[in-house]
């Protein structure tokens, strides 16, 4: 075999030159047969004219040639790459393998971080970034009456305020020039409770009372049969309604034969028409953690004299915003009260997107979420940082050899980058599987009060941002330690191997800059996560004006004939059931309302007899209608004047118990017991209450009035007993003392009073959960950081500490050194995320409750926690610091 | 040269280059050479298919190549047979001998193909 040639060493240089390898190639093959001619006798001249005359020819070939090299040069390359990426891939997971506890810890914390961002982002998606679930639903409106009157009132008339007359409704719908459609639905849910005969027990149902155009504007279609016809929404017309998807199955098991026949509802038989698609879920839009089982038509004539009893949803023209159809409504609705001098208002209304009504709420809880969670990953990103630099500092010698050995820095980032890669590969799907449970564990949390939840899971998107956090994480954390190692200085990062070099100082200096801002943002979290929960114990901690544990109740169904008689016969079939219940073992007190605190409620006008109001003034109440026993039963305090009887009935003398706010802004500084109110004429006020949060308990409640179910007509019947005893015992001869009153009495839940007041605050227990845990999961990892560094200091100092115990240093004194350092870390972190900690305070005010973002016993107790935690933390390592034998430290390296 | 110069059957001169090359790296001048001795001067492989066809060759992996010094000290490239290429020669030796079997007895039959029995 010849030699290799000089030149063959710099070959690689250059990148190949397939043109002239083709050249040289075929020039040769000339040059031979130049030689052979001239060895057979041909003149040389001759010889090389005819080998000229033959490369012209060849031409074509070279361009064969050229091409042919370019792709050989090309699969070269990519085999190259590939090659060096498959020996990357296995060194890595070889590494990987022999460093366990590195691999699993850092799997695991990557994956917890991977897993609370997905999940946070896909709930943040559904709720906030993807439109609502219905066709082209970016020009759906949200109509909201009660612009032109005062805040006052608005509040105090509660939904009533909200809402509109059928007639208001209808003149809109007709005069307006902004939506292509504008449809309507009834927000007072107690219209539609019915009584479901025929199919097994006597089952409650709630049905939506819809306008005939509702579907059609949601852009919505039934998955079997057809929406409801102008005519069946008639007055007169044949009685329909529509089957939600869950009502379907689980009532009729999915049988598409159900489709026109009819069902008996409050014994009268209505045709079902169609089923609507399992995708519209109206209560996770409109009413979060309701369940609507049917639609039936509102019956705009029936609706016509029931006062404001209609909440509004428009679709807009293409191309017409919100803005310009609040501008139309700010002159049309004027115009209207005007040509209708009969309206009590002028129904100004405020115009919303469909979506910034449903969400508008959560946004800020959400991004604060959204922000908690990325706080996490930045934690998490830190924490890993601080790992694989330790790893790095031990690796160093390794890849001193390496680069001694000929690796290049390009191909030493790359392995770095590839490990980096594959851990965040196994941490992202570690942490996907978790998203996904955390997402279905999400999205059955049936009760929630919030929109949407029951649609939460992990899509596209969601993978799509998973997948991005994973790369961004493995380039970042695998690029930093790489850059220092390939940038370092080959013989010092040989010789560097000693402890204590300057080299290793600065390293370490960089892990204690990670961990005290690692610190920091978990001081940050812990803090704010303090603050929340602080607000959350405080709602809980509210006076609700009633007691709910050992309460429960039962939705009642009694049929009173709904004649002129009706009310008196109310009475005595009401006071009939109270007595039966009464007679049961175990029941304290019992009593009948048609609305619960915290649930729906309706307005009537209300003013105190005689007296003069400034204009302004709300002359409103909430109205509840309440059975004699009714206020006991739910442990309301009667601060003066009597409850109701069984005399207080129709013919005698109406009564009215107000409560505390209603005394105070309608007899302001008198004493309103037996005085006369204006309810529908005049009523004597027999009682005054103590104040129930009758709206959500974070808000002060309104003026509020109870009249006896005798004298006044309930919208259902709620039956709350208190018992000595746990609730469920009693649910089964409840019923059955029920059901021998009323046959069709039908199987209705026994609900424990609390869970009225846990889907309250169900909200606010939501993020408070979720947070905090996120808060938590800060505080470990931050823990954990500095622990890794102080242990690391440790084991660096080995030898250090080892001369120093030989000197005389005690272990105690040893001990204080390692945990002082600890302390400091964490002091310092403590320090700068006390002042992120009072800009986040702030950022979050509005969604505190009774708690001020600068809460003291907050701030202290998140200090003292960090301190206590950053103590444990260094007193591990400071205990092995302790026993370190200094003759073994001393022989040792 | 005088005598008569075969044309090179298609498909056949890919498995001549692979044989040419068992016998050690050569580059392509003397592949043609080779050939033409072998064959008793009967193949010619001229330039213009013989350098194409090495190229592909290699391309697929059954050839490869190193710059190097000729005998007459000019700069050439060899070509050698990878594994996989002397795989392949195995096999396409052995279909070339099968066929030509085939075509042989074809052409040399004296007799007329006996009436099959049905």
């Amino acid at each position: 075999m010849k030699q290799i040639p000089f030149w063959r060493r710099y070959a690689r240089l250059l990148r190949p030159d397939v043109r002239a390898d083709v050249d040289d190639e075929l020039r040769f093959h000339l040059a031979a047969k130049v030689d052979e001619l001239v060895a057979q006798g041909v003149r040389p001249d001759v010889a090389r004219r005819e080998a000229e005359r033959q490369f012209g020819e060849l031409s074509a070939v070279q361009e064969v040639g050229e091409r042919l090299g370019h792709d050989r040069e090309r699969t070269k390359q990519r085999r190259d790459y590939w090659s060096g990426c498959v020996q990357d891939l296995r060194y890595a997971l070889r590494t990987l393998r022999r460093d366990r506890a590195f691999t699993i810890i850092t799997v695991v914390i990557l994956a917890l971080g991977i897993a609370a961002n997905t999940a946070v982002f896909s709930v943040v998606n559904t709720v906030l970034l993807r439109p609502l679930p219905f066709p082209d639903s970016g020009r759906l409106t949200w109509l909201e009456s009660g612009r032109g009157l005062n805040a006052n009132l608005r509040e105090a008339a509660g939904l009533s305020g909200l809402t509109y007359t059928v007639a208001a409704y209808e003149e809109f719908q007709r005069h307006n020039q902004s939506f292509q459609q504008v449809t309507s639905y009834n927000p007072f849910f107690g219209n539609g409770e019915f009584t479901l005969t025929g199919h097994g027990e006597p089952q409650a149902v709630l049905g939506l009372m819809i306008a005939d155009n509702f579907f059609q504007t949601l852009g919505v279609q039934p998955t079997l049969g057809r929406l409801l016809t102008k005519e069946e929404c008639q007055k007169g017309g044949r009685a329909a309604a529509l089957l939600s998807y869950a009502f379907w199955q689980r009532q009729f098991a999915g049988d598409p034969n159900i489709v026109g026949q009819a069902i008996i509802l409050n014994k009268t038989p209505v045709v079902v028409v169609g089923v609507m698609p399992s995708s519209f879920d109206f209560g996770s839009v409109f009413s979060p953690g309701l369940r609507i089982d049917l639609y039936v038509p509102a019956i705009m004539d029936v609706v016509r004299n029931w006062g404001n009893t209609l909440a509004v949803v428009g679709r807009l023209k293409p191309g017409v915003g919100v803005a310009q159809a609040q501008a139309e409504s700010d002159i049309l609705f004027p115009q209207l009260k005007a040509a209708h001098p009969d309206w009590f208002e002028d129904y100004s209304s405020t115009i919303t997107g469909l979506k910034e009504f449903v969400t508008g709420k959560l946004r800020r809880s959400l991004i604060v979420l959204w922000c908690a969670v990325g706080v996490i990953l930045l934690i998490v990103g830190v924490n890993l940082l601080n790992l694989l630099l330790a790893r790095a500092a031990a690796r160093s010698k390794e890849f001193a050899m390496r680069m001694a050995l000929g690796a290049g820095r390009g191909r030493l980032i790359r392995q770095l980058l590839t490990e980096s890669l594959v851990l965040s590969i196994a941490g992202a799907l570690l942490g996907l599987a978790l998203a996904f449970a955390i997402t279905i564990y999400l999205a059955h949390q049936g009760p929630i009060a919030l929109p949407l939840l029951s649609s939460v899971r992990v899509d596209g998107a969601a993978l799509g941002w998973t997948i991005l956090i994973a790369v961004a994480t493995a380039v970042l954390f695998g690029f930093a330690p790489g850059l220092r190692i390939s940038a370092g200085n080959l013989q010092d990062a040989l010789k560097d191997a000693g402890p204590g070099m300057s080299a290793g100082r600065k390293h370490e200096r960089m892990r204690a800059a990670l961990v005290i801002s690692e610190v920091a943002l978990a001081c940050v979290l812990l803090v704010g996560a303090g603050l929340l929960l602080r607000s959350f114990l405080r709602v809980l901690d509210v006076d609700l004006g009633f007691q709910p544990s050992r309460a429960a109740v039962i939705k009642v169904d009694y049929d009173d004939g709904n004649d002129r008689n009706s009310r008196v016969r109310r009475g005595a079939i009401l006071r009939e059931m109270l007595r039966n219940i009464d007679a049961i073992p175990g029941v304290e007190a019992s009593g009948i309302a048609d609305m619960l605190p915290l649930g729906r409620n309706r307005s009537w006008g209300f003013q105190a007899k005689g007296k003069q109001y400034p204009k302004d003034m709300a002359l409103v109440a909430l109205v509840r209608i309440v059975t004699p026993g009714y206020l006991g039963a739910m442990g309301m305090h009667l601060l003066e004047g009597r409850d109701f009887n069984w005399q207080d009935t129709d013919g005698r003398e109406a009564a009215v118990i107000v409560n505390q706010a209603a005394a105070r802004r309608f007899w302001p500084g008198e004493d309103p017991v037996g005085r006369l109110a204006l309810v529908n004429g005049d009523t004597r006020v027999i009682g005054v209450i103590a104040d129930v949060r009758e709206h959500s308990l974070e808000f002060s409640a309104q003026p509020e009035m109870y009249l006896s179910a005798a004298q006044a007509d309930p919208e259902g019947a709620e039956l709350v007993i208190r018992t000595k005893l746990a609730p469920e015992v009693l649910a089964s001869s409840v019923m059955k003392t029920l059901r021998s009153l009323n046959p069709a009495q039908p199987a209705a839940e026994f609900r424990p009073l609390q869970q009225i007041v846990d889907h309250a605050v169900s909200p606010r227990r939501f993020f408070v959960m979720l947070v905090a845990s996120f808060a938590l999961l800060g505080l470990v990892l931050a823990s954990l950081g500095i622990y890794g560094v102080i242990s690391y200091s440790v084991t660096r100092q080995t030898q250090e500490i080892g001369i120093r115990m030989a000197l005389g240093a005690t272990a105690f004194q040893v001990q204080r050194g390692v945990i002082a350092r600890a302390l400091r870390l964490a002091l310092a972190g403590v320090t700068l995320g006390t002042i992120g900690s009072f800009a986040a305070a702030k950022w979050i005010a509005s969604l505190l409750f009774g708690t001020r973002p600068t809460d003291p016993a907050t701030f202290a107790g998140i200090v003292v926690l960090l301190c206590a935690v950053a103590l444990f933390a260094g007193y591990l390592p400071a205990r092995r610091a302790s026993r370190i034998d200094p003759m073994i430290a001393l022989r040792t390296n | 040269m005088d005598k008569a110069q075969l044309e090179l059957v298609r498909g056949t001169l890919d498995v001549l280059i692979l044989k040419a090359l068992a016998w050690g790296r050569l580059h392509g001048y003397a592949i043609t050479n080779l050939i033409l001795r072998q064959s008793d001067e009967a193949l010619l492989v001229e330039e213009g298919t013989l350098y194409p066809a090495l190229w592909r060759l290699e391309n697929k992996g059954l050839l490869e190549s190193e710059w190097g010094l000729s005998e007459n000290n000019r700069k050439a490239k060899f070509y050698w047979l990878t594994s996989e290429g002397r795989r392949h020669l195995r096999q396409e030796t052995k279909t070339w001998e099968a066929y030509a079997a085939a075509v042989g007895k074809v052409l040399g039959a004296t007799r007329p193909p006996v009436a099959e029995e049905s």
